[in-house]
């Protein structure tokens, strides 16, 4: 992203003069308050959004030179909801994410692909379930595999753990976490969960007025100061297990 | 797994074919009702003979099969496949179960051009006649899409704008409808009474190819672009991230779901339901991969509105009922039942 700038109104931008690149797979979570403009910048990424000013480059290529399809063969994207109304069943709902949109069959190969990423996700037995019949913790974690069947370079990932219960939180983060290391992908995760993704990031972005406020390793981000600064919040950071943990003390300080 | 998918595939294409051979059924034993009495199996002889060996033809039973019964089964086969077709599609693209061929307002359209012709004898280019009212009801059907289309060129539109600018030209052009009526002799209101509650007895051969065309070409259009109508069921944002343009998609969709629909009612009226409901009776059946509901849907769409035409013929024979009223006494009390009785959960 390259001086990146968003607004519906010009005279009001949400993003402003953003930079930043993602370069080597990793975990990366984007933080920060309410309404500062996280998912208007993935949006920006995936060409949900047109940028109001400068670019975002893809192998060195601006994305608005780039065909939808084009793009989406270098990143999948999972929304914050999903709006599958008329409900298939989970493999045909996964295999959506291959895009074979010109093939009317189905093939092996996709179904092997299908497969494998249900395995990945542990959600084998659920392979031929509807896909609203199934609880909140599954239905995110079939929508997840849909993002990442085709395994692109780059995964983007709108709080997806946002209706989730703690346990089912900490297992879809630790399967993000892993895809790095194991799929040679750059996993990239809007998140509101501070503990969750101080414990699975390599890399937190914190966004705040409309910018890029703090980046780097969790130990660098989760800063006392930067929370009271970020999120107007009084909290003390202790170190488990080599990862910050954040202890909020409940004081809500007037928003930075 | 990928056994249990084969099974579940095979599955859907045996409902599919199932339903082929209902849809035969069906039109072979409508062609033997009627004055003349032909045997069902003499209906087949007859129709093989016509093609293929002329000359032991009886030709009581061609003239009864080809010139008078044919026509209109065929046009209950190809309207149903049509409205089904359509039907599925639109509701796909809309993501909105509620949605049928008419929800952007074809209906009002299309009547409001019959009422031109039937009520004030306007006439088309110098062309009147049932000619005149059949490139009447095309032309002004066509107009609520164009619209809708013409809103979205303005301003990038979801399904659901669509929807609401397809509400707001029906309204409008019921509005012109009602007031044209209001000026209209007994006998003028009745002949546009009888077009807008639908009828297949109408149609001749010149319409049923007009409709042949437009249906075989949109639903083979439709089926190549339904892993898109999946991919499009997911949501707009999910829709782009996959490489789709859902705007422009479902412009597309509109113009061809819109010319089908139109090519259908302009020449039966308004039979309303089958586009609706068979398309849901379907995916009960099936679920709702585009792949197998759109195919489906036009079998069981024609095999819907024949027996709804079937029934119209005998219930009150001599007289002939509205096919329209049928469709509806059919579909609505099947789709109650189906609603109570299915387990899996299709919406």
């Amino acid at each position: 992203m390259k001086d990146l700038d968003f607004g519906y109104n010009p005279d009001k931008l949400i993003l402003k003069g953003v930079n930043y690149t993602f370069e080597e797979p990793e975990f990366v979570c984007i933080m920060g308050p309410n309404g500062v403009g996280k998912s208007t910048l993935v949006h920006c990424i995936n060409k949900i959004l047109k940028p109001s000013g400068g670019c975002v480059l893809i192998n060195g290529r601006d994305n608005k030179e780039m065909k939808l399809k084009e793009l989406a063969s270098q990143m999948g994207y999972v929304p914050a909801s999903s709006e599958d109304n008329f409900p298939l069943t989970v493999v045909d709902t996964i295999m959506v994410g291959l895009q074979n949109d010109t093939k009317f069959g189905t093939s092996d190969e996709d179904l092997q692909k299908v497969y494998d990423v249900l395995k990945l996700m542990s959600i084998e037995h659920l392979a031929m379930r509807n896909f609203n019949e199934l609880s909140a913790g599954q239905h995110q974690k079939v929508v997840l595999a849909r993002g990442i069947v085709r395994m692109p370079p780059m995964v983007i990932l709108d709080e997806p753990t946002s209706n989730l219960d703690v346990r089912h939180q900490l297992e879809v983060t630790r399967i993000l976490s892993e895809l790095p290391r194991q799929k040679n992908m750059i996993i990239v995760m809007i998140s509101h969960d501070i503990n969750i993704t101080a414990k699975y990031a390599d890399r937190i972005i914190m966004l705040n007025g409309g910018t890029i406020y703090a980046v780097g390793t969790p130990q660098e981000v989760l800063t006392k100061e930067n929370l009271r600064k970020v999120y107007g919040v009084d909290a003390d950071v202790i170190e488990v297990n080599g990862r910050p943990h954040v202890i909020l003390n409940g004081a809500i300080h007037e928003e930075s | 797994m990928m056994k249990e998918y084969h099974r579940y595939t095979v599955r859907k294409l045996l409902f599919i074919v199932i339903c082929i051979v209902v849809m035969f059924l069906v039109a072979g034993y409508a062609l033997t009702i009627g004055s003349t009495k032909i045997d069902f199996f003499d209906v087949y002889k007859t129709i093989f003979d016509h093609f293929f060996n002329p000359g032991v033809l009886n030709p009581d039973y061609d003239w009864a099969i080809f010139t008078i019964r044919l026509p209109r089964i065929m046009a209950g086969m190809i309207a149903g496949m049509t409205l089904g077709v359509a039907g599925a599609a639109m509701q796909s693209m809309m993501k909105n179960p509620l949605a049928d061929p008419y929800t952007t307002g074809i209906s009002s359209g299309a009547s409001f051009g019959a009422t031109l012709a039937l009520g004030l004898g306007i006439t088309f280019a110098g062309i009147g006649g049932s000619l005149g009212l059949v490139l009447f009801a095309f032309v002004f059907s066509l107009i609520p899409a164009a619209v809708i289309i013409l809103v979205s060129s303005l301003r990038s539109t979801s399904a659901a704008t669509m929807i609401l600018a397809g509400i707001a030209v029906m309204y409008l052009f019921n509005a012109c409808t009602t007031l044209i009526k209001l000026g209209l002799s007994d006998a003028s209101l009745s002949s546009v009474f009888n077009w807008s509650v639908g009828d297949l007895s109408g149609v001749n051969w010149s319409g049923c190819a007009v409709m042949v065309v437009f249906t075989i070409v949109g639903t083979l259009v439709l089926m190549m672009m339904s892993k898109k109508l999946n991919i499009l069921i997911t949501g707009d944002k999910n829709a782009t991230a996959l490489g789709l343009d859902a705007h422009k998609l479902r412009i597309v969709l509109l113009v061809l779901i819109s010319l089908m629909a139109a090519s259908v009612v302009c020449f039966t009226g308004i039979i309303g339901f089958i586009g609706l409901v068979a398309p849901h009776i379907v995916r009960m059946f099936l679920g709702s991969d585009n792949r197998y509901l759109i195919p489906a849907a036009a079998v069981f769409g024609a095999v819907l509105l024949m027996v709804s035409d079937l029934i119209s013929r005998v219930i009150l024979a001599p007289t002939f009922l509205p096919v329209g009223v049928i469709t509806s006494f059919i579909g609505g009390p099947i789709f109650l039942y189906l609603l109570v009785k299915q387990r899996k959960s299709v919406w």
